[in-house]
């Protein structure tokens, strides 16, 4: 175990002389991902929720399909699916696109989070208080306002318990990546799982590494929860 | 009543084939032509598996085949889930640290794979710059990393050789690094390896690539490792090796 550490720590934790890292390569795929997840969702929500049933649809239907698929094959179908494809292959700028494995990782789970995040920001926009709205409608705030300085940020600190969950089931799903020869924690294991044969350590201290973070995650959305939400307690 | 009868014989049947003495059990992972693979009837074919036939015919035991991920192989040899491995696993110092082998069974060379007319030549200065697929935990990966990995080569190590050849033929790879054989097989030889051949020379690294290939044994089991070696022997001296080894390869693959 200690062996396994010394020889191969620098590659799970830092660098392995000529890449990136496991760990550097799992936390970019996690932030990257998460936040243009995050992004697209808040707008796509407040559309599945509030916009007319011909712009609400596109959005109900592609958390439908996003949901309803798992995650590896959406990852096989960005990555070797589009790839077989001359139209992708040709065009320069989609191509240059997808050529990259990262690039493909990135966009699928994005998409795959982005799809689970509408869906909870928008459970959360049916239940707001009414009282929240009528107050600021009596205060006199126009219709944008009360959308900007009222419903998004209650949709949001609302969102917090059940959003950090979503993170980190993101955090497990970037494990999926290597499939797509984008070198994260998981394939460092393999590599020690190849060089040393002692399977149960190096998934061992892969997990432990995907612990840490978790645990992390949840530090870090417990301290937001309890500034942001303290008006609840 | 009678055609039940008839349904027990049938599933006694191969019971009473049993040869003499306890089954000998080979670990193979069976995607790996023309060494190891399936055939669409399920059924195991190729270069080992013909072997490791005609090994336990030798030793008058029945062969047991357990399929098995190459990457757990060393760890359910040690687990008893089977007592050799036999998948073309080469003879490496790592892994020698861990189990034992038999002698040496044949000993394929590692070739680079590009695009038909390439100019690329398995060096750190004829491939800077391009990417490399190669598989993840083998050898090549070792070699091309150690080799190249540092000089400026972009190695791209793969889960398996179905992906690599993928993005080979789509373009993601500039080439691929493997064992020639495996190469020619799973993809030269295909309609979708039209216009791909071999770039360069054999490379050549006993240090990485060890002496060839060898049968996996525990290393407590060393009388089976003695008789192993010995029926070897024996398929060498009346011939069966050879006529096996023409049935799948136009050159000779026989340790030296």
């Amino acid at each position: 175990m200690i062996e396994i550490l010394k020889e191969f720590g620098p590659n799970f934790l830092w660098s392995d002389g000529y890449r990136w890292s496991g760990l550097a390569v799992t936390l970019w795929l996690l932030v990257t991902s998460a936040v243009l997840g995050l992004c697209a969702a808040i707008p796509l929500a407040l559309v599945r929720t509030y916009g007319n049933r011909w712009l609400a649809l596109p959005v109900q239907l592609y958390t439908l399909v996003f949901r309803g698929t798992p995650l590896f094959v959406q990852l096989l179908i960005i990555y070797s699916g589009l790839a077989s494809l001359s139209l992708i292959r040709e065009s320069p700028s989609l191509w240059w696109f997808f050529r990259d494995g990262m690039h493909c990782v990135i966009l699928a789970l994005a998409l795959n989070t982005c799809a689970y995040t509408i869906e909870i920001l928008a459970g959360v926009l049916r239940t707001t208080p009414r009282g929240e709205i009528e107050a600021a409608l009596a205060l006199g705030m126009t219709r944008s306002q009360v959308f900007i300085l009222v419903l998004i940020p209650s949709m949001l600190r609302r969102a917090l318990p059940a959003y950090s969950n979503e993170v980190i089931f993101v955090l497990h799903a970037t494990a999926i990546a290597f499939t797509a020869t984008v070198p994260d924690i998981l394939k460092i294991a393999a590599d020690v799982n190849a060089a040393t044969f002692k399977t149960f350590q190096a998934y061992g201290i892969a997990a432990l590494l995907y612990m840490v973070l978790a645990c992390a995650l949840v530090g870090v959305f417990r301290l937001a929860e309890r500034r942001l939400l303290a008006y609840q307690r | 009543m009678k055609r039940c009868l008839i349904g027990l014989m049938l599933a006694a049947s191969p019971l009473i084939t049993w040869g003499a003495g306890e089954p000998l059990r080979f670990g193979v992972d069976p995607t790996y032509p023309p060494f190891e693979s399936k055939q669409p009837d399920g059924s195991l074919t190729g270069f080992d598996i013909e072997l490791g036939e005609s090994l336990c015919s030798e030793l008058q035991r029945r062969c047991v085949w357990v399929e098995n991920a190459f990457d757990g192989m060393v760890s359910a040899l040690k687990g008893k889930k089977f007592d050799a491995i036999l998948s073309a696993l080469s003879i490496t110092e790592a892994r020698k640290a861990e189990i034992a082998f038999s002698n040496t069974l044949y000993d394929t060379p590692a070739r680079l794979v590009a695009p038909e007319g390439s100019p690329l030549q398995p060096t750190a200065e004829s491939l800077r710059g391009k990417r490399i697929g190669v598989q993840q935990g083998s050898v090549f990966e070792v070699y091309a990393k150690r080799m190249w990995g540092l000089k400026g080569v972009e190695v791209v190590p793969y889960q398996s050789s179905d992906l690599t050849y993928s993005d080979l033929i789509n373009g993601r790879l500039d080439a691929a690094f493997d064992d020639a054989i495996a190469v020619s097989e799973g993809l030269l030889k295909k309609p979708m390896g039209k216009g791909f051949g071999y770039a360069g020379e054999v490379v050549k690294s006993p240090e990485i690539f060890g002496p060839g290939t060898g049968i996996g044994l525990r290393k407590s089991d060393t009388a089976l490792a003695g008789e192993i070696n010995q029926a070897l022997e024996r398929i060498h001296q009346n011939g069966t090796y050879d006529r096996i080894a023409r049935k799948y390869f136009d050159f000779d693959i026989s340790p030296k």
